[in-house]
C-alpha cells in the first residue's frame, strides 16, 4: 500500500505547514480557537506520520520489494529483527522515525505541559511545525519511503555490520536524543517570541533535555560497544565524524542541564542558556546531516545523498531566525543578578560550562577541518586520533575534577576556611589513591594517572554528599537509615540523580584510561598448533571450523587461552562471508573477566586458504567499566527524570494565582 | 489501490474534523480571546518565581548547612541576602496584590 503511505505523509505535511501558520496567527493575534486548533494539527500529524510508519514497517516484514526502499534495505535471507531496524538502517526510513519522533513529543510536550505553561505553548506549536515542515517536505518531496518499481526477485540486503542487535537500540535512541532536543528549542523560541523568558519554558523542558540527554548518552554507549564487538578494529570509539556528531550536542546538553541551575538557582545566565540550547539543537540538525549527506568520510557514511544541501538550507535558516529572535529579545534576558564569587557553586558550574564547550568546538572543528581544507586547498586534511586525545585530556580531566569540587562548594560564596574543611577528605583520599598507582606502576602514563587521581576525588565527593544527607535526613525524624536514604533521594532526585550520573562519568573515565592509556597489543601470523602471548595471556591456535547459516558463511578459528599455569578455556574469532551482500566482516573473540573488568581482544585479521591466521590480540584492562557507567548512567537518569508532583502543583498554583485558568 | 485511497480518506476526514474541532465546538464563542496575563499578571507571576526561588534557595542553604557542606561563616554570610531577597518578594507580592488605590 505504498499510496496509503504517500498519502498519509501529505497529510502530515498539510497539517503541520496548517499548524506553522494557524498557530502563528493564533498566537500573533490572541486568538483561542484558531490556536488550539493549531494544537490539534500537531497531535493529528503524529497519528498521520504513524499511519505512514505503520505501511513502511509492514512492507519490510512482508518483504514487499515493490517498495524500493525495502528491495535496498533488506532480502528474504535477512533474520526478521534485522529487517525491523531496516527501518532505520536507510536514508527515507530514517527520516521518517524523525518525523514520527518530532510529532510525537510535539504532541506529547503540548499535552503534559498546558496546564501552566499555556501562554508559552500557542508560540510552541508553530515553532514545533515549522521544524516537522522541513522532515515532512523531505520525506513527501526529495526522499520518500514510498518509491516504488517492479519488485525484483530477493533484495540487496543489509549491510553486515548493521546485522547486530545493537543495531535494534543504538539509532533509534540517537534519533530520540537528537528529536528530543526540538522540545527544549521549541519552548525556548515559544518563550522568547511570547515575551515570556521567565523560567517555566526552563522547568517545562528540563526534564525532556534530560529524556534527550540520556537517550544520547546511552545511544552512544551502545554504538560503542557495537563498534567494540562488530567493526572489529579493536576500539570503541575512533572519533568519527557521525561518532563525534552526536556527542557535540550531548556536550552542549550537559552544559546547559548544569547551567540551567544557575538561572533556577540565581536567576543568572539567561542569554547563555537561550544560546546553549540553540546550539544543541542546531549541533542535532547537523548530527543527522553529518549521518545522511555523506559529505564526509565515515563508517557510517552507508549512502551518498543528495539531501546536504537542504540540510545546510535548514541549518542556516534555524541559526539565523533564531539569533534574530534572540536579538529581538535580549533586553528581556538580562540578568538581574550577578557572578558573586569565582568560588562558588554557580562559578564552578560556569568553569564546567566553558570547559564542556570548549571541548565540543575543539571536535566541531576537527569534524569541519575536512571540509574546508579541501574547499580551501583542494585536499581533505583529516585530522587525527592525536588531535582529539590532546583536547580530551585538556578540557576533559579538568572536567573531571570539576565534578568533584561543584558539589562540596556553596553557592553564592565559599570561605577559604569551608574550603579546607571540605576539601580534606577527597583530597587526601585523591593523593593516597594517585602514590599508590605510581608505585604499581601506573605512572607510565601520566594522563591515566591524573585521571584514576581525579577520578578518587569525585567519588570520594559523591560518597561524603550521600552519607552526609542520608546522616542529616536521619537526624530530621527519618526512621531508618534505608528510609532518610530514600527520603534523600525522593526530596531532591535531580541532584541525587546527578550524583548518580557523575559517578557513571568516574566508570567511563577509569574504563577509558585504563583501556586506552595501560593496553597491551601483540600481533603474529600464526599456524595450527602455534602459540602467541600478549601481557600475561597465552594464546594457541587449535582448528578453523567453517559453519552456515541462513545468511552468512562462518570461518572461526579455535584458540586456547590461558594465563599462567591457569586454563582459561577457549575463544574463537574469525570472519562472516554474508552470501547476498557480497561482504566479509570481522568477527571478533572476546573474552571477560568479569572481576577485573579486563578483556582479551581477538581479531583473525586475515584467514589464508592453508589455513594459517593473523591474528592481533589486545588485553584492555578495566573496559568493562565503561559499560557498567551506561548502566549507572541509566539509573542516575531514571532517578534525576522521575517527574515531581510538587513542582507540577507549584506551577499551577502560580498561575492560578495571577488570575489564568490551569487549564482549557 | 482502492482500499489504500479509501484508507487514506478517513484520514484525511479524520484530521480536517479534529483541527476544526474547536470552532465546530464553539461556533460562536463569548470570548475568542487567549486570556494571557497582562502587564500586571506579568509582574506578579515573575514575584511569584522569586518567591518561589528565595524559599527553595534557603530550604537548600538550612540543608546543606546541616550536611555540613556548608559551614557556620558560610551560612551566616548567605542566609541575610537570602531572607532579604525572599521578604522583597513577598512584600511586593502583598503590596501589588491589593488594588491600585490601598497601594497610593
Amino acid at each position: 500500500m505504498p499510496e496509503l503511505g504517500r498519502a498519509a505523509l501529505l497529510v502530515t505535511l498539510g497539517l503541520v505547514t496548517y499548524a506553522l501558520v494557524a498557530g502563528a496567527a493564533g498566537a500573533h493575534l490572541g486568538r483561542r480557537r484558531l490556536a488550539v486548533s493549531a494544537q490539534n494539527a500537531l497531535v493529528a500529524a503524529f497519528f498521520s506520520t504513524l499511519v505512514a510508519s505503520a505501511v513502511l514497517l509492514a512492507a519490510l516484514l512482508r518483504n514487499d520489494f515493490s517498495f524500493t526502499y525495502v528491495a535496498r534495505t533488506t532480502s528474504e535471507a535477512l533474520p526478521t529483527a534485522y529487517t525491523i531496524s531496516a527501518f532505520w538502517g536507510g536514508q527515507e526510513g530514517s527520516l521518517l522515525l524523525w518525523l514520527l519522533f518530532l510529532t510525537g513529543f510535539g504532541a506529547a510536550a503540548v499535552r503534559l505541559n498546558r496546564q501552566w505553561a499555556r501562554d508559552l505553548i500557542v508560540w510552541v506549536v508553530p515553532v514545533f511545525a515549522g521544524v516537522a515542515v522541513f522532515f515532512s517536505f523531505l520525506v513527501v518531496a526529495v526522499a520518500s519511503p514510498f518509491a516504488t518499481q517492479v519488485a525484483p526477485a530477493d533484495g540487496a540486503g543489509m549491510t553486515p555490520s548493521l546485522q547486530n542487535p545493537y543495531m535494534l537500540a543504538h539509532p533509534p535512541l540517537l534519533y530520540l536524543g537528537y528529536v528530543g532536543l526540538t522540545v527544549p528549542f521549541a519552548f525556548c523560541l515559544g518563550a522568547l517570541l511570547a515575551g515570556r523568558p521567565d523560567e517555566r519554558w526552563l522547568i517545562a523542558t528540563r526534564r525532556w533535555t534530560l529524556f534527550a540527554w540520556a537517550a544520547l548518552g546511552v545511544g552512544q554507549l551502545l554504538g560503542a560497544h557495537w563498534a567494540y564487538v562488530e567493526v572489529g578494529w579493536g576500539g570503541y570509539y575512533a572519533w568519527d565524524p557521525v561518532e563525534n556528531a552526536a556527542l557535540m550536542p550531548w556536550l552542549v546538553a550537559t552544559a546547559f542541564l548544569h547551567s540551567v541551575m544557575i538561572q533556577e538557582k540565581r536567576g543568572m545566565l539567561r542569554v547563555w542558556n537561550v544560546l546553549l540550547v540553540l546550539l544543541a539543537f542546531s549541533l542535532s540538525l547537523f548530527g543527522t546531516f553529518l549521518t545522511r549527506s555523506g559529505v564526509v568520510n565515515s563508517i557510517h557514511s552507508f549512502t551518498q545523498s543528495s539531501i546536504g544541501p537542504w540540510f545546510l538550507f535548514f541549518i542556516a535558516l534555524t541559526v539565523g531566525v533564531s539569533l534574530a529572535i534572540v536579538f529581538w529579545r535580549l533586553a528581556q534576558l538580562r540578568s538581574p543578578t550577578k557572578l558573586e564569587s569565582p568560588v562558588s557553586r554557580e562559578a564552578a558550574f560556569l568553569y564546567n560550562n566553558l570547559l564542556l564547550l570548549a571541548l565540543c568546538l575543539a571536535i566541531l572543528w576537527g569534524v569541519v577541518y575536512p571540509l574546508i581544507s579541501e574547499a580551501v586547498r583542494g585536499e581533505a586534511v583529516v585530522l587525527g586520533r592525536s588531535y582529539y586525545d590532546f583536547f580530551l585530556r585538556i578540557f576533559g580531566l579538568p572536567l573531571l575534577l570539576l565534578m568533584g569540587i561543584g558539589p562540596l562548594i556553596a553557592w553564592r560564596r565559599a570561605s577559604l576556611t569551608s574550603l579546607l574543611t571540605t576539601f580534606r577528605w577527597p583530597t587526601l583520599v585523591a593523593a593516597g589513591t594517585g602514590v599508590v598507582l605510581l608505585f604499581l606502576g601506573a605512572g607510565s602514563s601520566v594522563p591515566g594517572l591524573v585521571a584514576y587521581t581525579f577520578s578518587a576525588f569525585v567519588v570520594t565527593s559523591i560518597a561524603m554528599e550521600f552519607a552526609r544527607g542520608t546522616r542529616a535526613r536521619k537526624a530530621l525524624g527519618a526512621s531508618s537509615w534505608a528510609t532518610a536514604f530514600s527520603s534523600l533521594l525522593g526530596r531532591n532526585r535531580r541532584r541525587y540523580g546527578g550524583y548518580v550520573v557523575h559517578a557513571s562519568i568516574v566508570f567511563l573515565a577509569v574504563g577509558i584510561a585504563g583501556s586506552s592509556a595501560f593496553d597491551s597489543v601483540s600481533e603474529a601470523r600464526l599456524s595450527r598448533g602455534e602459540s602467541m602471548t600478549v601481557g600475561a595471556y597465552t594464546l594457541v591456535y587449535r582448528s578453523l571450523d567453517e559453519r552456515q547459516t541462513a545468511n552468512a558463511t562462518q570461518i572461526r578459528a579455535q584458540l586456547e587461552v590461558s594465563r599462567g599455569d591457569r586454563e582459561l578455556g577457549t575463544l574463537e574469532a574469525g570472519k562472516n562471508a554474508y552470501t547476498v551482500e557480497q561482504q566479509v566482516s570481522n568477527e571478533v573473540g572476546i573474552r571477560s573477566d568479569k572481576l577485573t573488568g579486563e578483556d582479551l581482544f581477538v581479531i583473525a585479521e586475515q584467514i589464508d586458504p592453508d589455513g594459517t591466521v593473523y591474528f592481533r590480540v589486545f588485553v584492555k584492562p578495566l573496559v568493562n567499566l565503561i559499560w557498567l557507567a551506561g548502566l549507572v548512567f541509566l539509573l542516575g537518569s531514571a532517578i534525576a527524570l522521575w517527574p515531581d508532583a510538587r513542582e507540577q502543583r507549584r506551577l499551577v498554583a502560580r498561575m492560578r494565582e495571577v488570575g489564568l485558568p490551569a487549564t482549557r | 489501490m482502492t482500499l489504500a485511497l479509501v484508507l487514506a480518506a478517513v484520514l484525511a476526514v479524520g484530521c480536517v474534523v479534529a483541527v476544526a474541532f474547536p470552532f465546530i465546538k464553539e461556533p460562536e464563542p463569548e470570548s475568542d480571546d487567549l486570556h494571557e496575563p497582562d502587564e500586571e499578571g506579568r509582574r506578579r507571576l515573575e514575584l511569584l518565581e522569586e518567591r518561589d526561588r528565595s524559599l527553595a534557595a534557603l530550604k537548600e542553604l538550612e540543608f546543606e548547612h546541616r550536611t555540613g557542606t556548608v559551614s557556620d561563616e558560610d551560612y551566616r554570610i548567605a542566609l541575610g541576602p537570602l531572607r532579604r531577597e525572599a521578604a522583597n518578594a513577598l512584600r511586593a507580592l502583598e503590596t501589588e496584590g491589593r488594588p491600585l488605590e490601598e497601594r497610593t
